[in-house]
């Protein structure tokens, strides 16, 4: 019969347009502004660097390597390296940056200097409200704005922050364990002098890997 | 002072609308379709001349898209140009990655883990539904089903994309795939959640055949309409679902068996006449075979590492050579051709993209359909115009 097939059609529509009304399953979308659906986990928007501690100059775990700044692919980060050295998160004397800039206009969230950073300075965070009437200077993040605590990265991404955290607790604790090491070796040293000396490192912690 | 400047040659003439006596020369009439026009799926033009409402001439017209990916490429590291892949066909991202990786791979000599070829098979099936869960839509409401079939398209579309944000981190713009495997590890509850949303897709796919397929309205938009012979499409190098509709048996997942893709049971559906109707089917069959390779993969992915322990993700510079990866697109046959010199950049890249050359036939397809048709026939050529000019 003609038209049979546009009204088996037409029932399926009517189907839908009924069961919205009785199946919540069928309500798909959500009323945005009001009601927001969670963020993923993995879900990224834009880069932010993570400070360890309560102060943001202080805690930084960039050292301006710059490595993030050469592998960007639509080059959107600017870094200066600065003239003077500060102790790190594990208390070497490393470099900071004294300019770090994201331009987000131009950042296309690929996640790239996440990957490439061998210090887990620089993460992506999930805020994407970032609309703003001053399209050049308001999308330019500078330090200042780019710097997030450590928390904040546990709040977004809770199993990668556990994870790294763990990895960063574990390197720390070797260059510790190391450190206790030597110091325990100069004593020893300073020892064998007078006493002939044991095998060493035998006192030193196990480390964890 | 004159200035001399030299003028291109006219790409084709401007027909006379009226004899040199002054009277009407005839009715064809040259109109540009495009390129703001709903029906062209992004900026593309097409200059018809019709005669009446037949078209007897017609010209795509593209490029204003371009972005220079082929030579940005060269101008960054390999890695570099992963996420810009995401943005050729911004559809099926998932597969362009997977397209790069793999000639990288083969310049490499990388080879992924079992576990990494599996998500890949998972999540460039996933990337097929997707996509031709999105041409339907597009298509039937080229035919004036406006709303309705698209907005059903894209509720169903939507349960893939949160799989691929809980995946990757971004719904559209993955990048997801690195050389020799793949960036992170399925997140707990993933799978499950993937054999829910490929459960619920036959079931969608019934309901949008009952919903469609036997409507009279569309058997008589598109049936005999935009015809393609077999002997055309393979001489002109088509590929993809518009090749299959044309009744040649010819899937790089059959032929090239790349990835895993032999371990699958699965069969490759052909079309008979070639016309926009064929065109259609075949991705509805191809989109149950899609369903039909996921539950297998689903069902066996092993547990594993993701990513080859020789991978490099700072420093990465392959030895000098050269490669071509190609994988079965969702639209054709997507491949990367490359050239390397032993440098962190590639000398040469370059990109086959199965939009573009599936392109190449359409004058052929409409010249004698009428000029509603061609937007039809348009929409059922898969284009994206991301792909198409680069």
């Amino acid at each position: 019969m003609l038209g049979e097939g546009i009204i088996k059609g037409m029932a399926e529509t009517a189907r839908n347009f009924l069961g919205s009304y009785t199946d919540p399953a069928r309500l798909v979308t959500v009323e945005f502004p009001e009601e927001k659906v969670p963020a993923k986990e993995n879900a990224r928007s834009f880069p932010f660097l993570i400070f360890d501690g309560d102060d943001a100059a202080k805690g930084l775990r960039c050292v301006a390597c710059q490595i993030c700044e050469k592998e960007c692919p639509p080059k959107c980060i600017y870094i200066t390296k600065s003239k003077d050295k500060k102790p790190d998160y594990v208390g070497k004397s490393q470099f900071y940056p004294a300019v770090f800039d994201i331009d987000i206009s131009v950042c296309m969230s690929c996640q790239i200097c996440v990957e490439v950073c061998p210090f887990e300075a620089i993460k992506m965070d999930t805020e994407f409200e970032l609309s703003n009437t001053d399209r050049f200077g308001g999308l330019l993040f500078d330090k200042q704005k780019l710097a997030k605590p450590n928390e904040h990265y546990h709040k977004i991404h809770p199993t990668e922050a556990a994870e790294v955290d763990g990895r960063l607790g574990a390197e720390k604790a070797k260059l510790e364990a190391k450190a206790k090491a030597d110091a325990e070796a100069k004593v020893k040293a300073a020892a064998a002098a007078a006493i002939p000396k044991p095998a060493p490192d035998s006192s030193a912690p196990a480390v964890v890997k | 002072m004159e200035t001399i400047t030299e003028h291109p040659e006219p790409k084709y003439e401007i027909l006379p609308k009226t004899s040199t006596n002054g009277e009407a020369a005839g009715n064809l009439l040259e109109v540009a379709m495009g390129p703001h026009h709903p029906s062209t799926h992004g900026v593309f033009r097409m200059d018809v001349v019709l005669d009446g409402e037949k078209v007897v001439k017609l010209k795509p017209v593209f490029g204003y898209l371009h972005r220079n990916h082929e030579k940005i490429a060269e101008n960054t590291t390999y890695l570099g140009s992963m996420p810009y892949t995401d943005r050729l066909d911004y559809l099926c991202s998932m597969t362009n990655n997977w397209a790069y990786a793999l000639s990288v791979e083969k310049l490499a000599g990388l080879q992924p883990p079992e576990r990494a070829e599996y998500i890949r098979v998972i999540t460039a099936e996933l990337t097929r539904l997707v996509n031709h869960t999105c041409l339907v839509g597009f298509l039937l409401q080229d035919m004036g089903a406006l709303g309705t079939p698209l907005m059903y398209a894209f509720r169903e579309r939507e349960w893939i994309l949160d799989l691929f944000e809980a995946l990757s981190g971004s719904r559209m713009m993955c990048n997801y795939m690195r050389f020799g495997g793949c960036r992170v590890d399925l997140p707990a509850g993933w799978i499950e959640q993937a054999k829910k949303a490929v459960d619920s897709y036959s079931g969608f796919l019934d309901e949008f055949e009952k919903f469609l397929t036997e409507n009279e309205i569309l058997v008589a938009r598109t049936q005999g309409v935009g015809v393609l012979s077999s002997e055309l499409a393979i001489n002109a190098s088509i590929t993809g679902p518009m090749l299959r509709a044309s009744g040649v048996n010819y899937d790089i997942r059959k032929v090239d068996k790349y990835g895993i893709y032999e371990r699958f049971d699965f069969r490759v559906p052909l079309g008979d006449h070639g016309d926009v109707y064929d065109r259609y089917m075949i991705r509805l069959l191809e989109m149950r075979e899609s369903v039909k390779i996921l539950n297998q993969a689903l069902r066996d992915i092993p547990a594993g590492p993701i990513i080859d322990p020789k991978a490099k993700i700072r420093g990465f510079r392959p030895k000098a050579g050269e490669a071509y990866g190609r994988i079965e697109g969702p639209k054709g046959e997507l491949g990367f051709y490359l050239i390397s010199d032993g440098s962190p950049n590639p000398y040469r890249y370059r990109v086959r993209p199965p939009s573009l050359i599936n392109l190449t036939v359409l004058e052929d397809m409409c010249l004698g359909q009428d000029v509603a048709d061609a937007v039809i026939i348009l929409g059922s050529v898969d284009i994206v115009l991301g792909e198409v000019d680069r």
